[in-house]
């Protein structure tokens, strides 16, 4: 049975698309579900680094495209999972290098073998976007809870509706509880009232994130991480199980926090 | 430690700013839509065009359909001049005219 194709998309930058894609493919491998994760930032690789499988790069997707090489020579397999794949970018080349029929025909060809093709969108709206969503089945949105983020979510929504691609789902990214508590941070509902889409997972905010960069090993690995566990969640969710989204929580804030709250100096 | 000095020296009082941010966003989005979509102006005035036209004569190269901002609220603002009202009877609901 063929396999589906996600994309992976947000419009603003530095809203953890690649993080996303790079989580998301590890915990559905670990599920046991064959994996290709697409890098389609050309002129922009970073999802090799984020999987820590920089170093095994010979052939790209460009290469793949041109016909310099198979789809299958181009495929990195990862180690620690080994239903996971890596398709890398080109480094060297823009985005004009390829053309949205040729990724229609990438995706159609790994959609055969692998149970999911996540496709990790460059950001913005140009081609390379249009590249990453020309052979989407689904596509999920990363926002953060701020102003642009979600200024800028709204319009990829936009776009994909009149690309025909439907039913976009959301990932909030990024969400530190105490500032939502405190009234400083657009909550997840605030969020979706505003964007009225489905959500499909929260992420609290994390440096376990950075640190797991730093590393190449997606924090999905880490079974005690709660960004890792958001994650995973997500992975089942995608897979159609049934999992209740539950909104971060703000760790106990000690005692300076519980005695402002006491005296009413603090709001709930 | 700062906050609870703010809290104390009584600026609490000011508004959350995810308050804001989604007031902000809220205004943001209407012109972003509606602009960013070509073609919902131009259907919007069509339309308004056509319902208008069964109770009074538009003159269409006249008509103008904008959003305006005033304050914390987007209008929709029409410009719309009327040559001719039609008689009662030909828009009645009950038929009563024939």
């Amino acid at each position: 049975m063929a396999g589906h194709v996600v994309v992976i998309t947000s419009g603003k930058g530095g809203v953890g698309k690649t993080t996303t894609t790079a989580n998301l493919a590890m915990a559905l491998a670990q599920m046991g579900r064959r994996v290709v994760a697409i890098d389609a930032d050309i002129g922009l690789r970073n999802l090799d680094v984020v999987l820590g499988l920089e170093n095994r790069i010979v052939y790209d997707l460009v290469n793949v495209a041109e016909g310099a090489c198979k789809l299958r020579q181009a495929l990195i397999k990862d180690k620690r999972c080994d239903t996971l794949h890596l398709l890398p970018a080109a480094q060297t080349r823009d985005k004009t290098a390829i053309t949205p029929d040729q990724m229609k025909t990438i995706t159609a060809e790994l959609k055969e073998e692998f149970d999911y093709v996540l496709v990790d969108s460059p950001a913005g709206i140009e081609q390379g976007f249009k590249n990453a969503i020309a052979g989407a089945d689904a596509a999920l949105i990363v926002t953060t809870p701020e102003v642009s983020a979600v200024r800028d979510a709204d319009r990829i929504i936009g776009f994909l509706e009149s690309s025909e691609l439907h039913d976009p789902r959301l990932i909030i990214n990024r969400v530190r509880p105490e500032m939502v508590r405190r009234g400083d941070m657009l909550s997840i509902d605030d969020v979706l009232e505003i964007l009225s889409i489905e959500l499909i997972g929260v992420i609290p905010d994390d440096e376990g994130i950075i640190v797991s960069t730093n590393r190449g090993e997606p924090v999905v690995l880490d079974p005690h991480s709660t960004s890792g566990q958001a994650y995973r969640e997500i992975a089942r969710r995608l897979e159609g199980e049934s999992v209740p989204i539950v909104p971060p929580t703000p760790v106990a804030d000690g005692w300076l926090g519980r005695l402002r709250r006491l005296i009413g100096l603090q709001s709930r | 430690m700062l906050d609870f000095l703010q809290r104390l020296l009584g600026r609490e009082s000011e508004r959350p700013s995810k308050e804001q941010a989604k007031e902000r966003l809220r205004l943001v989005l209407v012109h972003d839509r509606a602009n960013l979509s070509d073609d919902l102006l131009p259907a919007l005035k069509d339309e308004l065009l056509a319902v208008l036209s069964k109770y009074m004569e538009i003159d269409e190269n006249e008509l103008r359909v904008q959003l305006a901002q005033e304050d914390s609220q987007v209008a929709l603002v029409a410009n719309i001049p009327i040559r001719r009202i039609r008689r009662a009877a030909g828009f009645s609901h009950q038929g009563a005219g024939r």
